[in-house]
């Protein structure tokens, strides 16, 4: 009777089930979704970094034959942002510009070059004011404010001490402050942003497509920007070619689009380019902090201060919550008592930051793990050992209330240890065979399944998942979530085909357009496994109990009989039951075409506590783990580093789908290696200077180490089928392991990010100078940010 | 200024009025309507938009579509047959060469052409020829993987 056994989906590698189409070219992204008549959308962007504007002037651009719409901030005076709290940006620059690059006008045409030539014609006349690039001159007194009411030019500041440091480091055998300086990064999706916007005026309706992992916000942003009714609008979101957090919120490029199909009558494609895609940003601010560390002789950790400035750009976007992440995630991954944080989120004239994968973490566990390495060094314990007295015993509530139920990384430390043969081979590797100095190192990071309160409070479940059955027998899956590439909806129909016992041929998923699909906050924070997949588990259920309650009365037994094996229903081992599609044919017999539903919400013990102002942030239901080591070997003659290899162990809490946890964790360690080794934004007098990926030095296949992925499952008690998050806990860590690993290969430790050869060179030079007679060793020697913003 | 361009594009012959300063890139898409090709940047920085002329990569954002007249150009729309995906596309999706899937198309067109002319890669080789494509979400791991795979499905009998 082997054929009886239900399907198994859950725990195996399984391919995404939207693969073929992105392998084949037949999956659309937004600008491939032409259409015969469609307008040419184009946003003429400020050329000054702070400045009031006196005039818009658009009479030329509006006279040229062939432009059908042009808009400018007078067309719309409501405001957005993410956070209802901070809504402090409008699409297209009203009374003031506050970033080279910011949109102040857009027009629609017949053709891109139509287009062009009217936005050569538009003419800005302004009143210059200072602009600040960093945070220190946007901080210093008497700078001029962007916004009228951030005094001092402070996004956000966060204060909150709990336990006593001063205690803390009293009883410290050795306390060590370091100064960190990581610059700014892009997330650099390889779809540059787009959307497709189409004003039915007849009947008053809005339809846009749009490159987001967040149509619902999108479709409340549009609501309040077009002053139409939120039941006009129906957004749309096609294949997206990534996200890593820049599409977490609604931006500018969808909004014009809206603005000017309605001015048009029309439907306008709005498809910015490369450099304008830098330049709407969104990434992860450029980051100052000064981290003092208390350490017992044993290496437990008896206090923490950290301070952390955020250049966040010239409007809020994430940024409160960015800040109040590197806080509260200090917590959740150590044992730790007797902190103290200090965040400022600064605001400057350089394109707004946002939510870049391992949002607001990132920076602050580089500074933590380093600091932590360099002590170890000093106190001469094992990096890893350090590590190991100051885990955490699950379950849990750390100082600042954060729930840990599951806590893998104790498996995540030892299996690294163990494949990299740290034991055998940390400071034992000397050079190669063409004399580079090889080294190993070693660090930890953490990060959330999903925010346990959305940032859009309105006391809906996190999630709800409907699922259709109808005569044809197959499971149509119906959700909100917004797969960017990361593969969710490949989870989903796992998911609901593993409750089933089904093969996944038979589940379908839909998902995409506000139309059909019910709502879902959006793909960030790693929520949508967690909390999508918790929401279709019930749907499923609830399918299940609907059949088995058909399959029931057909074999006249009780539902309690049935034995559901997927493709057959039976209610005893000798029946040979009922044929799927037979139960299926039963079930219909009362309602016609079956749909149920599938909701999820947190629970408040995971919300975070009151103890401070923004507690809340950093609450979730399940944490995940990872522990790094990256061995690299280092030109002495060039400065330059290479990766040799990664191992990397991530507590996902349970696979569900073993080769997209691969996937999304190389992709994590190797984004995190990017940041620390070559990318980095830059401006010349707010000039986005580095807009392209020549200058903006990401990888390539021949920079790109091997990267070895070990799965640690915690099975969290509340996770789908004991999940957590998998596609970015994985990436903080890399950073400080590449430096830690610098360091034990040369000496020399680096607090600046990205580690590139001419820092890596200067450092060497230093070095060898210095080196008469005085011995060095690793974390003695640094090069620090000496930044002290304000 | 406008000329007739004829080429084999995906096995089928083809003439169009092209204009002298219209890319192969906006060729494909806009007029001919193929958009798996994808454009990625502001001109030859990342290798979305590969294609083959002659068997030979090329990025098609550098290339006017003028340029090719009387050449064969095959963009991913041509690969597999009788509907079933060629052994590149079918490494790409098996072993997770794509998520996102936007660079997908150029990897695969640079993969194939690799193929095409080296039927059994090393690593370093792979390694080489897709050195100027980039791709923000695999890491690469997985796509030398898929390379490889597709080299042994190739070297079994399916097309490249």
């Amino acid at each position: 009777m082997n054929e009886l056994v239900p399907a198994r989906n859950i725990g195996s590698y399984v391919p995404m089930i939207d693969g073929p189409e992105k392998v084949s070219g037949r999956a659309k992204y937004t600008a491939d979704l032409l259409a015969p008549g469609m307008l040419a959308g184009r946003i003429y962007r400020s050329p000054y970094s702070h400045a009031e504007i006196i005039e818009v002037d658009v009479s030329e651009a509006l006279r040229l034959p062939g432009v059908k719409a042009v808009v400018t901030g007078a067309d719309c005076a409501a405001t957005f942002g993410v956070l209802p709290i901070a809504r402090s940006e409008h699409p297209l620059a009203r009374d003031k510009v506050r970033y080279r690059g910011e949109p102040v006008a857009a027009v629609a045409a017949v053709d891109d070059a139509t287009a062009n030539k009217a936005i050569s014609l538009i003419r800005l006349k302004v009143r210059e004011l200072e602009a600040y690039y960093n945070s220190k001159e946007a901080l210093a007194p008497g700078a001029v404010e962007l916004h009228a009411n951030r005094t001092g030019n402070i996004e956000r500041d966060v204060l909150f001490e709990l336990g006593s440091v001063e205690e803390g480091f009293r009883t410290a055998d050795l306390v060590r402050e370091g100064h960190y300086d990581c610059a700014e990064v892009c997330q650099n999706q390889m779809e540059m942003h787009a959307a497709i916007a189409d004003y039915d005026a007849e009947r008053e309706r809005m339809t846009v497509h749009a490159s987001t992992q967040v149509p619902y916000y999108v479709h409340l942003m549009l609501a309040r920007i077009l002053d139409m009714d939120m039941s006009r609008i129906r957004v749309i979101k096609p294949h997206v070619g990534g996200g890593f957090g820049c599409r977490t919120e609604a931006l500018n490029v969808e909004l014009i689009a809206a603005l000017l199909a309605r001015r048009a009558g029309g439907c306008v494609r709005l498809s910015v380019n490369r450099e304008e895609t830098f330049i709407t940003h969104r990434g992860r601010p450029q980051t100052d902090i000064i981290l003092r560390l208390g350490m017992r002789r044993d290496g437990r950790i008896t206090a923490v201060e950290c301070e952390c400035w955020q250049r966040g750009g010239a409007h809020s976007g994430y940024g409160v919550v960015t800040i109040l992440y590197a806080g509260s995630m200090l917590y959740a991954i150590y044992d730790l008592h007797n902190v103290k944080y200090v965040g400022k989120r600064v605001l400057t004239n350089t394109p707004p930051c946002g939510a870049f994968r391992g949002h607001g973490t990132v920076d602050i566990r580089f500074a933590f793990e380093s600091l932590l390495d360099q002590m170890a060094h000093e106190l001469k314990l094992d990096p890893i050992a350090v590590r190991r007295v100051n885990y955490l015993t699950a379950p849990t509530f750390t100082d600042n209330d954060l729930m840990v139920n599951s806590y893998g990384l104790p498996q995540c430390i030892d299996w690294v240890e163990t494949a990299s043969g740290w034991k055998t081979r940390k400071g034992r590797l000397g050079r190669d065979d063409r004399g580079r100095r090889r080294g190993l190192g070693f660090a930890c990071s953490h990060y959330i399944s999903g925010a346990s309160k959305p940032v859009n409070w309105t006391g809906e479940p996190h999630a709800t998942v409907k699922i259709k059955l109808d005569f044809d027998g197959s499971i149509v899956v119906l959700s909100g979530a917004a797969d960017i590439g990361q593969g969710s909806t490949t989870i989903l129909a796992q998911t609901v085909a593993e409750v089933l016992g089904l093969e996944l041929p038979r589940v379908r998923v839909v998902t995409g357009d506000s139309e059909v699909v019910p709502k879902d906050n959006g793909s960030y924070s790693s929520r949508v496994t967690f909390m999508v997949g918790n929401a279709a588990i019930e749907a499923a259920h609830n399918l299940k109990r609907v059949l088995v309650a058909a399959a029931a009365r057909r074999l006249e037994a009780k539902p309690e009989e049935i034995e559901c094996l997927g493709e057959v229903y039976r209610a005893g081992a000798q029946d040979k039951g009922l044929a799927f599609n037979e139960v299926v044919t039963e079930a219909l017999k009362d309602t016609g075409t079956i749909t149920v539903t599938g909701n999820y919400s947190t629970i408040p013990e995971s919300h975070g506590g009151k103890k401070y102002r923004g507690a809340a942030i950093g609450g979730t239901m399940g944490y995940s783990y990872s522990a790094q080591v990256v061995e690299v070997s280092v030109d002495e003659e060039t400065g330059e580093v290479n990766i040799d290899k990664v191992w990397v162990a991530h507590d996902c809490g349970k696979a569900l789908n073993r080769l997209t946890v691969e996937g999304q964790v190389q992709g994590s360690v190797w984004m995190g290696m990017g940041q620390a080794m070559s990318e980095e934004t830059a401006y010349h007098d707010g000039l986005m200077i580095t807009g392209n990926m020549l200058d903006y030095r990401v990888p390539t296949i021949a920079d790109s180490p091997p990267i070895e992925v070990g799965i640690i499952e915690s099975n969290d008690p509340h996770g789908p089928f004991g999940a957590k998050e998998a596609g970015e806990g994985s990436l903080a860590a890399f950073l400080p392991a590449l430096t830690n690993a610098v360091a034990d290969a040369i000496g020399v430790r680096f607090n600046e990010l990205p580690v590139t050869p001419d820092r890596v060179f200067a450092a060497l030079e230093k070095q060898r100078r210095g080196r008469n007679g005085r011995k060095s060793g690793n974390g003695s020697e640094g090069t620090s940010a000496s930044r002290r913003p304000g | 200024m406008a000329r007739l361009v004829g080429m084999m594009l995906n096995g089928r012959a083809r003439v169009d009025a092209v204009p002298d300063n219209l890319l192969l890139l906006d060729y494909l898409r806009e007029v001919v309507g193929l958009t798996g090709t994808k454009t990625g940047c502001d001109g030859g920085e990342c290798g979305a938009c590969t294609v083959l002329v002659d068997d030979r990569p090329r990025l098609s954002c550098l290339t006017l579509a003028a340029a090719v007249d009387g050449s064969r150009v095959d963009t991913v729309e041509s690969l597999g047959r009788d509907g079933r995906l060629s052994a590149v596309q079918r490494g790409f999706h098996e072993k997770l060469g794509s998520q996102c899937g936007y660079c997908t198309p150029g990897f695969i067109m640079a993969s194939a052409g690799l193929l095409r002319r080296n039927p059994r890669p090393t690593d370093n080789e792979i390694c080489e020829a897709l050195g100027s494509n980039i791709c923000r979400c695999t890491g690469y791991v997985k796509i030398i993987e898929a390379v490889r795979y597709a080299a042994e499905l190739h070297a079994a009998g399916t097309s490249p």
